[in-house]
């Protein structure tokens, strides 16, 4: 297993943490968190396009980098730790992801060139007013029609679902249950019979949408009835995904908190001089490294398609889910009352601590699905 | 140290000690014989310096000459217990002297040490120290107390910090010495601990006698010498849990390395313990059947979690260091890593055990090594640096937060309050 990260690798990090700076303050953060669309559509395109980010972990054949999971993993965490306001999760890992896991050659090559060139945005609806992040609970329906076929139902909680151009979407056959009869179906978001209500979110940077489907047209992605086992897979991507993006966001704000208060005098001398601060720092510390290894070594099985995935991806979105809101609930108190002021920067990452702990599953979820899915 | 990277590489130093092995190597010698053939030789610490009983080579190597013995099954030189730290003192600091004298018989295990830097006073505030050493004529005379010293009872010589001068500040008036532990001036008592182990020792010394050339270095620099040695024992602090798997060979001088093995690691039997034994949890939670309670397999995957992510974290700390990066903040948190793992560890073991948890001795679960755990997992948290000290290190050496304002550090030490325990 890989434990470190190469030279090549550090060096695509500093670039792009450097075009992150220069492009997401947290003021750009403030204003595209305040729109509907939430990221400005031109500015993300060139920024994309100019970083090649999308193309990341898509395979040349399809017209993309060709990179795995460690560098797509990188990204994330940078742009967690920016908290870029982009549809790059949506677009990037989830959709791509699941038109890799379940699509055919032919529409591999038909979707991913125009993803991977920045051309489109995308998305994935899996989850239903439920909520829940289940293959079984999926309840949508799709029924035969002519060459394609029609969707009904509803999705919620589906990320950047108010603006993406091609949304995925996991529905199943009508009166089949469980794992069985599900399949993957890609929809234009142009098609007659969708709606797209934005939610409003707690975590403003992260943009959610309820999607309803009147007898939408849709293609089918993949094996009809077989979208099972690709979704399966596609969860594990997303939650190491998801937990590298958030080991980003948690060194963000432990990194912020620290020079806060090394700045903040009281009683005569920086507060960062008693030890009360000093162990509560040096426990951050702790907990965002512990959190880290985990992301990273989840990454790398992803990458060397390790045995032991399952449990190690639930392990690795548990840890981090854990980690980032301790961070967060430490920066507040660190930042004392200033820290809970609107204008003081800790809540957005505070609020995306908490969006990201609960998105596809919180610990307790995932420390149950490690527990099934340990080998021993 | 001699630094002869540019002519050697892992496979040139693979096949030299492959082919010095090839017609040296007999399990029919005695321990002692066959290690002496290694300080001459050099390839029972090849990272040594040449001149004493090694080749110069970059430590980077050691793996590969661990590798080469291991494969024929070639015992080494002696590598556990306090003589580590006393030799890697004893090459930074110590006089020829005492690199004649020492090193030889610390490599061959002829020698066993103990380190005498602890009192009842001074526990994290190691600098504290009151075990006091005046020179009379040209010798030092010892009086005070020193407390949790491994080995103490088996040991010829301890590495002593003693105070010389009370007229400085705090870590301006130690000496460091070395000790001859068999004199009438020295005492050694066992100390029990809240596990029934008794691992450590008093040491009490009543006019004990240091001879002028057995100090390390002027009175005032006892604090730096010190700090070496304790940079080894953190360093080495894992290395000891995993230390000494005795063979099951059969010849001479297995059998005497296995003796070694066995007096050298008897006051570490309940380490494992102490750990949490985490590689127990999974089969002791099938056994009980807990393994089916919703709310405890929330507590065994928190343990998991941690005590997978601890090893990762420490895995790219190696990894980083392999690549000669400078050391990252993940090289800093093992020991705080591994209370935490403990302490979770132990609260699951009691999960798993219920009422038998009430238990203790060879008629509870597992013939009391349960029961161990749970009556030695606080040890972790204070052993080796208190997870308070870890926290002030982490905080003051990573994250460069300023200290506490100091109170005892610019005054004479006579004058710092103090505990009233000895001398």
């Amino acid at each position: 297993m890989r434990f470190s990260f190469s030279n090549e690798q550090e060096e695509f990090r500093s670039s792009v943490r450097r075009a992150l700076e220069a492009r997401s303050p947290t003021t750009e953060v403030r204003k595209q968190m305040a729109t509907e669309a939430g990221f400005d559509r031109e500015g993300w395109k060139k920024l994309n396009q100019e970083l090649g980010l999308t193309a990341i972990h898509i395979p040349e054949a399809y017209d993309g980098a060709g990179f795995g999971f460690g560098e797509l993993g990188i990204v994330l965490e940078e742009m967690g730790r920016n908290l870029l306001c982009a549809p790059f999760f949506s677009t990037a890992v989830l959709a791509t992801t699941a038109i890799l896991n379940a699509g055919t050659d032919e529409q591999k090559k038909a979707l991913l060139p125009k993803i991977a060139a920045g051309e489109i945005t995308a998305t994935l609806a899996f989850s239903e007013d439920s909520g829940l992040n289940d293959a079984a609970s999926v309840a949508m329906t799709a029924t035969p029609s002519g060459a394609g076929w029609k969707l009904d139902g509803a999705k919620s909680f589906v990320l950047d679902g108010q603006t993406a151009d091609l949304i995925v979407v996991l529905a199943r056959k009508p009166g089949s249950k469980g794992e069985d009869g599900l399949s993957f179906f890609t929809v234009d978001a142009k098609a007659a019979g969708l709606g797209r209500t934005p939610l409003k979110t707690m975590d403003e940077t992260r943009k959610m949408a309820r999607l309803t489907f009147k007898g939408v047209d849709a293609k089918l992605l993949g094996a009809e009835g077989g979208a099972a086992a690709p979704f399966a897979k596609t969860m594990q991507q997303i939650i190491v995904c998801l937990a590298n993006e958030m080991v980003g966001g948690a060194e963000r704000l432990r990194e912020d908190a620290l020079e806060y208060v090394k700045m903040r005098m009281q009683f005569g001398r920086s507060i960062a001089s008693f030890q009360t601060t000093k162990n509560k720092a040096a426990d951050m510390l702790v907990d965002v490294e512990m959190a880290k290894s985990a992301a990273y070594y989840a990454a790398a099985a992803l990458d060397e398609n390790d045995d032991d995935l399952p449990a190690v991806a639930s392990l690795a979105k548990a840890t981090a889910a854990e980690a980032y809101l301790q961070t967060a609930i430490h920066a507040v108190q660190m930042h004392g009352g200033i820290g809970f002021t609107w204008d003081n920067d800790t809540h957005l990452w505070f609020k995306r601590a908490k969006s990201s702990e609960i998105l596809f599953g919180d610990a307790n979820h995932h420390r149950e699905l490690m527990m099934k899915n340990w080998k021993h | 140290m001699t630094e002869q990277t540019s002519e050697h590489t892992e496979d040139s130093v693979r096949a030299d000690v492959r082919a010095w092995l090839k017609d040296n190597w007999d399990p029919a010698l005695g321990l002692v014989e066959w290690r002496l053939k290694l300080c001459d030789s050099g390839w029972g610490a090849p990272h040594w310096p040449k001149e004493w009983y090694g080749r110069g080579l970059p430590v980077k190597f050691n793996t590969v000459v661990d590798e080469e013995f291991a494969r024929i099954g070639a015992v080494g030189v002696a590598k556990a217990g306090i003589r580590t730290l006393a030799a890697a003192t004893i090459l930074a600091h110590g006089t020829d002297f005492h690199k004649q004298k020492f090193l030889k018989r610390i490599l061959t295990g002829e020698d066993t040490w103990c380190q005498l830097f602890s009192e009842p006073g001074s526990g994290s505030d190691m600098a504290g120290a009151v075990t006091r050493a005046d020179k009379q004529g040209n010798k030092w005379i010892i009086n005070g107390q020193k407390v949790w010293t491994t080995s103490a009872h088996k040991a010829q010589w301890g590495l002593l910090l003693a105070r010389a001068n009370w007229d400085v500040a705090k870590h301006k008036g130690l000496a460091y010495f070395i000790l001859d532990m068999k004199q009438p001036g020295v005492q050694v008592h066992p100390l029990k601990q809240m596990n029934y182990h008794a691992s450590f020792n008093q040491v009490f010394f009543t006019d004990a006698v240091v001879e002028p050339e057995m100090m390390v270095c002027d009175v005032g620099d006892g604090w730096t010498v010190a700090t070496t040695t304790l940079m080894h024992e953190r360093r080495g602090a894992d290395g000891l849990r995993t230390w000494a798997q005795a063979t099951n060979r059969q010849g001479r001088i297995y059998d005497e390395e296995r003796a070694e093995i066995a007096t050298t690691m008897a006051p570490y039997t309940w380490y494992p313990q102490r750990a949490g034994r985490v590689d127990l949890v999974m089969k002791r939670a099938e056994e009980t059947g807990k393994i089916n309670d919703p709310v405890i397999r929330q507590e065994i995957a928190k343990l998991l979690c941690m005590s997978k992510s601890s090893e990762w974290t420490a895995r790219r700390a190696r990894a980083a260091q392999n690549l000669g990066r400078p050391q990252g903040p993940e090289g800093s948190l093992g020991k705080l890593a591994s209370s935490h793992v403990a302490r979770q560890a132990a609260r699951v073991h009691t999960y798993l055990t219920g009422s038998d948890a009430l238990l203790s001795g060879k008629d509870s679960p597992m013939d009391g090594v349960i029961a161990e755990i749970l009556v030695s997992v606080p040890a972790t948290s204070i052993a080796g640096g208190t997870d308070e000290i870890q926290r002030n290190i982490i905080s003051e050496r990573v994250l460069k937060m300023p200290k506490e304002p100091s109170v005892d550090t610019n005054k004479p030490f006579k004058d710092v309050p103090r505990n009233i325990v000895s001398s």
